[in-house]
């Protein structure tokens, strides 16, 4: 697979970072490709807005910056309506939290897949692990990783007592996009 | 280095100063002026580590910059001489790298309360394990007599040509407020009692003070026309009242006015090292990582005492108000010791 | 060779960002004492040192600023520790007075800084690559100084062991040139066992007490190091200094010791400067970049020589000392030389210099926040090339 980029946004709080560093693992780490994870730094705290760029490539990664998103995935209407300019209009792929971001009439061949991130989440008891619901459908959605390697990411990034947690809201999310 | 010298002809005696033992005498003649109070107070100093009976080897002296600050240059221990201000600092790297060490900072007021001001408040504050010994001439001398920040108001300074107007720093009060474990302040006249106040210093777990006020004749003395080195000297015994333990928010020092000496804080608090420990293991057990060796288990475990030290002569200066505080000093202490 | 220790060493695989690799590179060197004050981008490096360090064996020290946190190394170092400090543009400042005390002292110690951008408070969350020059000029008086520049977090933990290494060898601060970009970039880092990390240790006199000079050397010119309690009862001193340690105010003992200070590091040049070099063998035109930008700038000639143009690129990992020697003779066979900083141009003055008109220099700066555009150096390069 060629180089890909992706974008992750939402609103400080969300796991926004955590989810651009668990695709990044996987790829890096679990797939034996390339990644690059990158965040912008700023004095926001939570509940502000919130970005993490990825790419992920078979080579080494020079440039480690997006150029052109592949993927957007985005989890606040703010994020959404920031970046989604900047989405591949020719192929591009938008994942976005339905409960959250209601997108527009897009332009070109851009692929679009809601998921109920958020709710799907609560009925797990605890909607922080909305942003691993949301790794396993953008899994499953983009075949940006492999879905095992995805797992594996997110077994090894989360806190021990919640691993099986995260692990459930990983495959509730990637059935979610299978059915 | 001896150096020699013929008294008779035929016969060579051997000219020796009673603490070469401790001293560089390869290079004096030193650089202070005469009747600066720094030698006074370095002998002073000297003496205390003989009596402290800590081992040589593990005794380490920094200085800063300044008159004060050439006391490392003529200390025989290890010794280093750093930048103005941060001797502080270093000797906290130091002490954090070998707990066995004895890290003494010998350097002036300009050098501890103005530059290096924010690393002397905030080593007390972490009661870290080192002793600072502050000569306090009310001047900057190295540099030409400049005002410091303990110049008392009025005096005149080659800065403050029209007299000096800015409140000037009590020491002990700041150190006290800070945290430090000990606090003694003496002149250079009090060499008695300065030098049992630098044993109980160097003795002392975490962070010690001792302020030794001391005569720059050359600049602080000629340009406020306070006389010869005899007569400042008599100042400090007519002007001195020595009132241990006394409340810290009353002793500053005005311009040629009465100063209060003493022992007036002596008090136990975990040191950084202490409490660096004791967190660690609370929250880590069994897997923090200790570094075992204390200054207490290391002056434990060494038996070897260095020889102590020489007669004095010089008599101890300074009236006795007999208005012992005794809340955080000792008593006084004019009858002890192994004074000749 | 002595080896890294295990219990240092976090052998695997893993997803770190710039600033944690670092801390790691520290370990695994064998760091066991920083002393910081926090000052983004570069905190991160000490929170993880912090963390670590309890259950490693070593001490981590919050000073009241920077200026108490390079000093304080200082001390450590000369009380035995394995030394470094962190921080950024305005820190970075604070400590240039005992930086120099450090080369005056030939302390060995690591001083990272995440580059962001200046001047004074200037840009704290986002990059610059404008410290470099300061990294070797910012403290008064003549002195050398060691200076590397990752550009990936694999290198941020490889050339911080190196610094260490560099800084035991040579017995001098050395500073690892971090950037923003750098330091809070993600990427894999591979850790290896610990039997395969070399270090350098320190080179302790084997003189008795008595016979010890602290600044006797042979003909390195690196003295041997004693540390404090050792019963040398030795002088250190900031000022101008004797073989003995012993301050000696005279132009000939001056003129000895900057000397010595200087070319202990300037003859070692080409042992110290590493480079990585990429078609250079025909190049006419070859980009010279460090840090952050070299990744930009790869970019970009990538994207040059596929449009055929013969463009080479130039990576150095060794800021400082400059490799004098090595560019003047790559000037004598190329057409020019582009290089991009993040900063109004800085390096470029040594390849200038260097370069001494026999290659054209072309300087393409850009004022920090972010990085070139790849666009600039491809269009550069296409210019000097025509």
């Amino acid at each position: 697979m060629p180089r890909r980029e992706i974008r992750i946004t939402g609103y400080g709080g969300q796991g926004i970072i955590l989810t651009g560093y668990i695709f990044g693992k996987a790829a890096a780490i679990f797939d034996d490709r390339y990644s690059t994870m990158t965040q912008s730094f700023g004095p926001e705290a939570r509940g502000s807005a919130c970005a993490s760029a990825l790419v992920v490539d078979e080579e080494v990664i020079a440039y480690p910056y997006l150029r052109q998103t592949d993927v957007l995935i985005a989890l606040s209407r703010e994020g959404y309506e920031k970046y989604i300019d900047e989405l591949n209009q020719d192929g591009g792929i938008l994942i976005y939290d339905q409960d959250m971001v209601e997108p527009q009439e897009l332009k070109g061949t851009i692929k679009m897949y809601g998921v109920p991130a958020a709710r799907l989440a609560e009925e797990l008891g605890k909607r922080i692990v909305q942003n691993i619901v949301v790794v396993g459908f953008a899994t499953a959605a983009t075949q940006l990783v492999a879905k095992d390697a995805a797992r594996k990411a997110v077994e090894s990034s989360v806190p021990e007592a919640l691993i099986d947690l995260n692990l459930q809201a990983f495959e509730k999310g990637y059935e979610y996009f299978d059915n | 280095m001896t150096q020699t010298k013929t008294t008779q002809p035929g016969s060579e005696q051997e000219l020796k100063h009673p603490q070469d033992h401790l001293l560089r005498s390869d290079r004096l003649p030193h650089i202070w002026c005469a009747t600066c109070g720094i030698g006074t107070v370095l002998k002073c100093f000297i003496e205390a580590i003989d009596r402290s009976k800590i081992p040589y080897d593990d005794i380490a002296i920094v200085s800063g910059i300044g008159c004060t600050g050439r006391v490392a240059g003529y200390v025989k221990l290890d010794s280093y001489h750093t930048t103005h201000g941060r001797a502080i600092p270093f000797a906290t790297g130091l002490k954090l790298a070998n707990r066995r060490l004895k890290v003494v900072v010998f350097s002036g007021d300009g050098d501890l309360s103005a530059i290096g001001g924010n690393h002397l408040i905030h080593a007390a504050r972490r009661n870290m394990d080192i002793t600072v010994v502050c000569v306090n001439n009310f001047i900057y001398g190295m540099t030409g007599g400049q005002a410091a920040p303990t110049t008392p108001g009025t005096a005149v300074t080659s800065t403050t040509p029209w007299g000096a107007f800015e409140p000037a720093f009590n020491l002990p009060q700041l150190l006290e407020a800070c945290g430090a474990s000990y606090v003694a302040r003496w002149t250079s006249l009090h060499v008695r009692r300065l030098t049992k106040s630098f044993t109980e210093a160097l003795l002392k777990k975490g962070f010690s003070f001792v302020e030794a006020i001391a005569p720059c004749s050359t600049l602080y003395a000629r340009r406020n026309r306070l006389g010869s080195g005899y007569d400042l000297m008599k100042f400090y015994h007519d002007h001195s009242e020595i009132r241990h333990g006394a409340d810290v928010n009353e002793v500053d020092i005005g311009f040629q006015d009465k100063i209060t000496v003493g022992k007036f804080i002596d008090r136990d608090r975990p040191t950084w090292l202490e409490l660096n420990d004791q967190q660690h293991e609370a929250t880590l057990g069994e897997k923090y990582y200790r570094h075992a060796e204390t200054i207490a288990a290391a002056a434990e475990a060494d038996a070897a005492a260095p020889p102590t030290g020489t007669a004095e002569k010089t008599q101890d200066g300074g009236k006795d108000s007999g208005k012992d505080g005794g809340k955080n000093g000792g008593k006084d202490d004019s009858k002890e010791g192994s004074h000749a | 060779m002595a080896r890294a220790d295990p219990g240092h060493v976090l052998t695997g695989s893993h997803y770190l960002d710039g600033d944690h690799a670092c801390t790691e590179g520290a370990l695994s060197a064998g760091c066991n004492f920083i002393a910081g004050y926090p000052i983004t981008p570069s905190t991160e490096v000490v929170e993880r040192f912090a963390r670590r360090i309890p259950t490693v064996g070593g001490t981590f020290i919050q000073m009241e600023d920077e200026i108490a946190s390079i000093t304080a190394i200082l001390g450590a170092a000369w009380g035995g520790a394995k030394v470094m400090t962190v921080t950024s543009g305005p820190g970075f400042s604070l400590m240039m007075e005992n930086i120099g005390l450090g080369a005056m002292l030939e302390t060995p110690c690591v001083i990272v800084n995440v580059q962001r951008g200046g001047p004074s408070t200037g840009l704290p969350t986002m990059v610059g690559q404008a410290d470099i020059m300061q990294a070797r000029w910012g403290s008064h008086g003549d002195y050398e100084i060691i200076a590397l520049a990752p550009q990936s977090p694999q290198e941020a933990y490889t050339l911080t062991i190196e610094a260490f290494n560099l800084a035991e060898k040579y017995r001098t601060p050395v500073m690892v040139m971090l950037d923003e970009c750098i330091g809070h970039m993600t990427e894999k880092v591979v850790i290896p066992e610990a039997d395969s990390i070399e270090l350098t240790e320190r080179r302790k006199t084997d003189k008795p007490p008595g016979e010890y000079l602290p600044f006797a050397v042979g003909e390195d010119m690196i003295p041997d190091m004693a540390h404090a309690g050792e019963g040398h009862r030795y002088h250190i001193t900031s000022l101008t200094h004797d073989e003995q340690g012993y301050p000696v105010m005279s132009a000939e003992v001056q003129d000895k010791l900057v000397r010595r200070l200087c070319d202990k590091i300037r003859n070692n040049t080409d042992e110290i400067v590493m480079l990585e070099e990429d078609g250079l063998d025909d190049a006419d035109v070859v980009v010279l970049s460090y840090g952050i930008t070299s990744r930009v700038a790869r970019a970009a000639v990538d994207d040059a020589r596929e449009k055929g143009l013969k463009v080479g690129r130039l990576r150095l990992l060794t800021v400082w000392p400059f490799p004098e020697r090595y560019i003047r003779e790559l000037a004598e066979r190329v057409k020019a030389f582009v290089v991009p900083e993040i900063n109004y141009g800085q390096l470029v003055l040594e390849v200038e210099r260097c370069a001494a008109g026999r290659a054209q220099t072309i300087l393409l700066p850009h004022m920090g926040g972010d990085v070139h555009d790849p666009a600039v150096i491809l269009q550069a390069i296409e210019e000097a090339a025509s």
